[in-house]
């Protein structure tokens, strides 16, 4: 059994989850800039992790400049860093998503003609996204 | 500065066996590590010797900087708790007030507390508590001392799986609070590995693994799917183990897989699954029959 750690799994260093999470909260703005980031140690008990290890996810951001350091205070969230991260999800979109969806689809015999159908007809439903 | 725990070429013989053989271990301050391997590899003989409750054959041990052994410097500033600690006490109250006359920075409230969290009554009698109960009572002191150096030798026998998650949080919440130096050994890795800062694991008396935690996850994956497209993949990396059925291979492959690998892995429709800590630590170690290494072993 595996104990449960609040959505990380044993597949990477925990560190690097970590710190994907955070970038993931700032990114959808859950965490706005200027907003303080949660201690070592509050990530530590959430996560059940060792508070080393969340230390080591936290300054992986701030060595990014995504997050500031205030002497005595915490780790807050630096300003632009929202923007910077939605820029890096946007450049990985297509290796992310576009790619395997590819690959899938010429596996089953779906041309590019039929999976802009598919997306158009997917997103018609959802009443959302423009295609 | 100076290592909590420094071992060098530690040694101790039994008249049948070797217990630890040519033993160097060095553990930081205020750091967790686990202590893992299979049962007499030789774990509760260092933790035995590293409180003084046991003597090297050759070899040098120092705790808190200074040698263990009959050193009450050292040793009110250390706790062991063992398997099935045998307790001299009438009640858990009498125990508990034993431990905070050998602790300096005992915590009564802690111990209170954490009496509460495992629904464990003061004024029990202790030949009348079950075996998990009596680890419950164990871990108390063991949390309660708040010793520099805390030494826990598999403390949970008899502990359900909420009673071990007790354990684990409030582990974490006290080295938060009061930081120390933790040595735990368990062979339920999956279940602490997160606490984990450094990993050392022991076999036959030898240190066969020593590295920080974290660095270990995802470093070593399986790979599965076409046979010809896993040979591809895993071409030029180091392979532990290969198998294959029909036109289907599966490939345990060190080092860490980059995203550039995954994409790879993906536009090859490869299966990649990363080994967890318990069974990297299991092939490290030789646990399994006939698996690779981690480090260079040196055994006859």
């Amino acid at each position: 059994m595996v104990r449960e750690m609040a959505g990380l799994d044993e597949g990477g260093p925990l560190f690097a989850q970590v710190a994907e999470r955070l970038a993931g909260e700032i990114a959808d703005g859950g965490l706005a800039e200027g907003a303080r980031v949660p201690s070592t140690n509050e990530l530590a008990a959430f996560y059940r992790i060792n508070p080393a290890t969340a230390a080591k996810g936290i300054n992986v951001l701030a060595d990014e400049g995504l997050l500031d350091k205030r002497r005595g205070i915490g780790m807050f969230v630096a300003a632009g860093a929202r923007a910077t991260l939605l820029a890096r999800r946007r450049a990985e979109f297509t290796g992310r998503y576009v790619e395997p969806l590819l690959t899938e689809a010429t596996r089953l015999g779906i041309d590019a003609d039929e999976l802009i159908g598919l997306i158009k007809e997917c997103s018609n439903e959802r009443g959302g996204v423009a295609v | 500065m100076t290592p909590a725990i420094s071992v060098t070429g530690l040694t101790r013989r039994y008249p049948d066996q070797v217990a630890l053989d040519d033993v160097h271990l060095t553990i930081g301050t205020e750091t967790i590590t686990g202590l893992l391997g299979r049962n007499g590899a030789g774990k509760t003989t260092l933790l035995r010797i590293l409180s003084g409750q046991e003597f090297p054959s050759s070899g040098s041990v120092r705790v808190l900087g200074s040698p263990p052994a009959e050193n009450e410097n050292v040793l009110r500033r250390l706790v062991l708790v063992r398997e099935d600690q045998a307790y001299p006490d009438f009640k858990v109250s009498h125990a508990l007030r034993a431990a905070s006359f050998c602790y300096p920075n005992w915590d009564a409230d802690l111990a209170s507390s954490l009496l509460k969290d495992f629904g464990l009554r003061a004024g029990k009698a202790i030949k009348s508590l079950s075996r998990g109960q009596r680890s419950a009572l164990g871990i108390t002191i063991g949390l309660a001392a708040r010793a520099e150096v805390t030494l826990f030798d598999e403390p949970y026998a008899g502990l359900d799986a909420v009673a071990r998650q007790i354990f684990y949080d409030r582990l974490l919440a006290e080295y938060a609070d009061f930081p120390r130096t933790v040595l735990l050994s368990t062979h339920l890795i999956d279940e602490a590995a997160a606490l984990f800062e450094n990993v050392v694991v022991i076999d036959r008396g030898r240190v066969v693994l020593d590295t920080a935690a974290d660095g270990l996850r995802g470093m070593v994956t399986t790979v599965s799917g076409p046979v010809l497209a896993v040979d591809s993949f895993t071409e030029g990396r180091p392979v532990w183990e290969r198998r294959g059925l029909g036109s289907q291979a599966s490939v345990v492959m060190v080092g860490q897989v980059s995203g550039e690998d995954r994409e790879r892995a993906r536009s090859l429709g490869l299966d990649l699954t990363p080994l967890s800590l318990q069974q990297l630590v299991v092939r490290a170690s030789g646990w399994a029959a006939g698996a690779g290494s981690l480090t260079e072993r040196t055994s006859a």
